[in-house]
């Protein structure tokens, strides 16, 4: 029980005082922390939300359809298939971030090829550009989408889809009325475990991007272990978990009226 | 047309899979190359001496075993002590059971870095020094949660009526507990503490905040990112990719077994294929 409430009770009567590390702090609810954090990191709370929601995005369409492949026609290889699909898991976080970097490296394959078709120009990268560094947080949390997608798909009952057919309609509207429809469950879920660790993450940015593509994890972990500044890293840290839970009341409406008006 | 209908799916599952499994093939490739200065980022050649001196790279050895040490103690207690909670979520009615049920989810609907730094913060507030103890009360915090998580499940449809036949038969509750409920919730407590032992290995980010001098793996690898990776490293992300899929493929074999067992399970007590008749001899 105390190890929930009392930290987050502390990161907050941290964020509410002035100080330096050297002369100490004192507490006299210093909201202007907040403020200031708000105006000066401004970007960075942007560019986390935009990157984590552009891999969420990416995450969902690109698992969408391999879950669905092992959902319903994978047979009894199903197993196998999920322990692929969480096998980038079994290997270390920072070491598979890291992997990328030879993958997308100047010298690589991937860049070479694009610059082959032109999509890249012939000084163009990957690396340390917010595509990387994109690309790295969809890598990193797509089992969090695909796993509760899966568990979802996997539910829907062959006969619901075998009783649409059989009342005429087409594979498409069989998917858009039926199967869609019955895996929104699987689709919150796996959106809010892939958006939530994704707004927070810094190492993606700090391994793959340069300080362009800093996110407010970055600016959070750098005031907390470089530069000490604990009072203005606490509000930060409380005006990130502010937003996601914004966030998520915002995104449970909207999933509840749609499904009110579905 | 209609055949590039028919295998566009299992051919997008195909490429999908590429994208999913290619880092982990370089992971495991780039453990055996021989670069020849201090970055390990082009192919230049196949050797096994990453392997044998593993532990060549100054402070890894000592950081795995850190790894190992907090894994395996963080592990045990968050077990007994998720398994205990989750008992007393799903069968007891006590004041603040609905803000407990709540608090679990916390360190999971938290990003990471602000748990980190909220416990950071306290330590900080207390005076606590950071280092080995620090970093096993946080990880014993998050693996709580997903034990929690795991045995609860398993406890909602449990089937109570085999503890009450426990008690009839005139076990006391103790011996109940031992022999009939915690046999029976094995397998969830088994999962969640794999799955809590492979959390703790592998995270980064709270015990970057709540380390203070401490070296775990992941540190190990953070630290020698700012200069030069060495090999050795991905030996060790491949070793631990290795052993986390022989476990997997274990606990599905053993799935399938007792599948089968259960299935079986009629024939082990066979019937009289034919009913005794009497017959004039």
């Amino acid at each position: 029980m105390l190890f929930f409430v009392a930290p987050l009770g502390f990161l907050g009567y941290q964020s509410l005082q002035t100080g330096t590390f050297d002369t100490g702090y004192t507490f006299d609810w210093a909201f202007s922390n907040y403020w200031d954090a708000l105006r000066d990191y401004h970007d960075q709370f942007v560019r986390s939300f935009l990157y984590a929601g552009i891999a969420t995005i990416v995450a969902l369409l690109v698992s969408y359809p391999l879950v669905y492949w092992i959902a319903f026609r994978a047979g009894r290889w199903k197993n196998v298939f999920l322990i692929l699909i969480v096998a980038p898991l079994f290997v270390t976080y920072l070491v598979r971030t890291l992997a990328w970097l030879n993958i997308l490296a100047d010298q690589g394959p991937v860049v070479g090829f694009l610059r082959d078709i032109h999509v890249l120009g012939p000084d163009g990268r990957l690396l340390a550009t917010s595509v990387a560094v994109v690309a790295g947080i969809t890598y990193n949390f797509l089992p969090f989408m695909a796993l509760p997608l899966y568990v979802s798909l996997e539910q829907i009952d062959a006969r619901l889809l075998e009783a649409a057919e059989d009342l005429y309609a087409s594979k498409r509207q069989a998917f858009l009325h039926v199967t869609l429809p019955l895996s929104a469950p699987g689709i919150v879920a796996g959106t809010l475990l892939t958006f939530i660790p994704a707004a927070g993450d810094f190492i993606n940015a700090q391994l793959l991007g340069t300080p362009k593509q800093y996110m407010v994890g970055n600016v959070i972990q750098s005031k907390f272990l470089d530069v000490l500044d604990y009072p203005s890293a606490a509000a930060l840290s409380f005006i990130l978990m502010a937003l996601i839970l914004v966030g998520l009341l915002v995104y449970a409406r909207a999933v509840g009226t749609e499904r009110l008006t579905g | 047309m209609r055949w590039v209908k028919r295998h566009i799916l299992p051919a997008y599952a195909l490429l999908a899979f590429c994208y999913l499994l290619l880092p982990i093939a370089v992971v495991i490739l780039f453990s055996f190359n021989a670069p020849s200065g201090r970055f390990n980022y082009v192919w230049e050649g196949f050797t096994f001496d990453n392997w044998v001196n593993w532990d060549a790279p100054p402070g890894i050895q000592s950081a795995v075993g850190k790894s190992l040490e907090i894994g395996l103690l963080s592990t045990i207690v968050a077990t007994v002590l998720g398994t205990l909670l989750a008992l007393a979520i799903v069968r007891h009615q006590f004041r603040g059971r609905g803000a407990t049920n709540m608090l679990i989810f916390l360190p999971m609907s938290t990003p990471e870095i602000v748990l980190g730094a909220s416990l950071l913060t306290l330590f900080l507030n207390r005076q606590i020094v950071t280092g080995f103890g620090t970093i096993f009360i946080a990880h014993v915090m998050f693996i709580v949660s997903y034990v929690v998580v795991t045995v609860k499940a398993r406890l909602i449809d449990f089937d109570r009526h085999l503890e009450e036949a426990a008690m009839d038969l005139g076990a006391n509750e103790w011996v109940t507990f031992r022999k009939v409920t915690l046999p029976l919730l094995a397998p969830a407590i088994l999962s969640a503490a794999l799955l809590g032992f492979a959390l703790s290995i592998d995270d980064f980010v709270i015990t970057y905040f709540v380390s203070g001098p401490t070296q775990t793996f992941p540190l190990f690898v953070w630290g020698a990112a700012r200069v030069a990776v060495p090999p050795q490293v991905n030996v060790i992300a491949s070793a631990i990719f290795l052993v986390a899929v022989l476990v997997m493929i274990g606990n599905v074999l053993w799935g399938l077994r007792a599948r089968r067992a259960r299935e079986s399970m009629p024939a082990a007590v066979p019937l009289p294929e034919t009913l005794p008749t009497t017959e004039p001899a």
